[in-house]
């Protein structure tokens, strides 16, 4: 089993989504992230005050997978994430050691 | 019906009908008291006024309190509005303990007198005169309607030392400056025998009376109570454009009742005010966007909307007094001005004027106010007699300018002298890191 995380450009989401459901992905957590990379930030005026934003929101995407479907899952996500501009994001992927499924205690492959 | 006092708030007649003849108030209070029918109430003057006090109070509150609410952080906000509601009810409840009659009660240079101390002679039948002879409103209305200007002006001030200023020492600095700064103005420009008024200074609504005035104090009140933390380094972002943006725009409409309320009755010289409010914030809205075009190379909600508000400051002064063409210089110089006084001139002042007070207040009421000396010529289709002195005029238009900003300047850095001594005027840092919201008020604003 794999954990894959993915920083991806918020507006990538539905199409990231319907690939991944393509891939045979069933379960995605995502969160509103902020963070800094290559792409260059913005400059923000108010009024007098100039302020440099460095942090650019990004979607963070949790996708536990087992190790069968990992290759085809980073596929799907570049695929559908990918523009060419600075700023695209990145995958992570990790180990996952154990999976519980709460509602029936099943354990590992089992609770995917 | 029995006629205690007049009360006249603008030195000149300016009505078009009355075109050439200059009417003092020594001679209306004359003419009325002689008349030998008493002044008659209109009811159409009397539902236009009290509507338009209701506009002033849809000013203050919510229109200033989230015009400013939305510049501040997310940590500060409901200080904000707690302050702008609290200083618009103090002053309300010291105008009708002394505040009308130190301002109205008294023909003195300078100040009023104890007269009508607690609304002391004010009954149902008094009588507060208007600019049109024999014409008078009920004086309960006048008392009401001036007193959301008395709240307006001191709720204004609060955006200056916004996100840093302790809760008692804001209450305590307004309550001085209120009783020797804002009264003695008052007085002085609008009231019979005042220094301004008999000099013959044209201010309409109150463009030195309450947006010089506001400014003034504001940014001296910003400079005593130190600038925030993080000024300079850390990002001090609006929180919340769209709630900026809808206190300006109820600020906008409430706006008509403050210009428009000042013709005192529902006629022509109303209307006039009306459209020139228009004209001036629409004005000023296309001179703020087209200056941060130029300038910066976006327009921006925040300077739109700030826009607005410069605009109806500048007009504030002149609204009554002007044609509508004077009205749109006014409007547009004011946007131009405006964008000046929150960049080039707020850097070298080198005050952390959170939202900008001076910089659109007292900068638009100067602007206002000077260029009402100018624009009320006749043949610059202003309402002035055909003998207008442009020049006179101008003259007193910027002595009143400069004693405003002297007397308030000096009263308000007394004023938060003493708050300081009292009971200090900032929160400690920790307080201010975590947010006015929490640690002076013990609530938050989103979840």
């Amino acid at each position: 089993m794999k954990l894959i995380i993915a920083v991806i450009k918020p507006f990538k989401l539905d199409e990231v989504r319907q690939a991944l459901a393509d891939a045979g992905v069933r379960g995605i957590t995502v969160t509103e992230v902020r963070g800094v990379g290559r792409q260059r930030g913005h400059t923000e005026l108010y009024r007098g005050a100039e302020y440099t934003v460095d942090f650019l929101p990004k979607l963070k995407l949790e996708i536990a997978v087992s190790d069968d479907l990992v290759e085809r899952t980073v596929e799907a996500i570049i695929d559908a994430a990918h523009t060419g501009a600075v700023g695209d994001g990145k995958i992570f992927i990790q180990p996952l050691q154990r999976m519980v499924r709460i509602r029936t205690g099943e354990l590992d492959d089992d609770a995917l | 019906m029995t006629l205690r006092n007049i009360s006249i708030r603008r030195a000149v007649l300016a009505l078009p009908m009355m075109t050439g003849s200059f009417l003092l108030a020594g001679d209306c209070i004359a003419q009325v008291s002689s008349a030998a029918s008493a002044p008659q109430v209109d009811k159409g003057d009397v539902a236009w006024m009290l509507t338009s006090t209701l506009l002033v109070l849809l000013m203050a509150v919510p229109g200033l309190a989230l015009f400013y609410g939305g510049m501040v952080r997310a940590r500060n906000v409901l200080s904000v509005l707690t302050q702008v509601i609290s200083v618009f009810s103090l002053l309300t409840l010291a105008w009708i303990v002394y505040g009308y009659s130190l301002a109205f009660s008294g023909d003195g240079a300078w100040l009023g007198n104890f007269d009508k101390l607690f609304l002391r002679g004010v009954g149902i039948d008094s009588l507060a005169a208007t600019f049109s002879d024999g014409v008078a409103l009920p004086e309960y209305v006048f008392v009401a309607f001036q007193a959301t200007f008395a709240g307006i002006t001191g709720a204004l001030i609060v955006g200056a030392f916004a996100e840093r200023a302790k809760f008692a020492a804001v209450l305590l600095a307004v309550a001085i400056w209120f009783t020797f700064g804002y009264l003695p103005i008052a007085h002085m420009v609008w009231a019979g025998g005042g220094f301004l008024f008999e000099k013959g200074a044209l201010d309409f609504a109150g463009g030195a009376v309450v947006h010089i005035n506001a400014g003034v104090a504001g940014l001296v009140g910003a400079h005593f109570v130190g600038k925030r933390l993080g000024h300079g380094q850390n990002a001090l972002k609006p929180h919340d454009i769209p709630l900026t943006f809808l206190g300006a725009s109820l600020l906008w409409v409430g706006w008509f009742g403050f210009n428009s309320g000042s013709n005192l009755e529902a006629n022509a010289g109303a209307a006039l005010a009306f459209l020139n409010t228009l004209a001036a914030s629409a004005a000023a809205v296309l001179g703020w966007a087209l200056t941060e075009k130029l300038t910066k190379g976006k327009v921006s909600a925040l300077g739109a909307a700030s826009g607005a508000v410069a605009g109806l400051v500048g007009i504030t002064p002149a609204a009554g007094l002007v044609g509508p063409l004077g009205a749109v210089v006014i409007g547009l110089v004011a946007g131009i001005a405006c964008v000046w006084g929150v960049t080039g001139l707020k850097r070298l002042l080198g005050v952390d004027d959170a939202a900008d007070v001076f910089g659109v207040h007292a900068v638009g009421g100067i602007v206002g106010a000077l260029l009402t000396g100018v624009f009320h010529a006749p043949a610059l289709g202003g309402t002035g007699p055909a003998d207008f002195d442009l020049l006179g005029q101008l003259g007193v238009q910027a002595l009143s300018v400069a004693l405003t900003i002297v007397w308030i300047g000096i009263v308000a850095a007394i004023a938060f002298a003493i708050a300081g001594r009292l009971v200090g005027l900032r929160v400690d840092e920790n307080a201010e890191r975590e947010g006015l919201d929490i640690t002076a008020h013990g609530e938050s604003a989103y979840g």
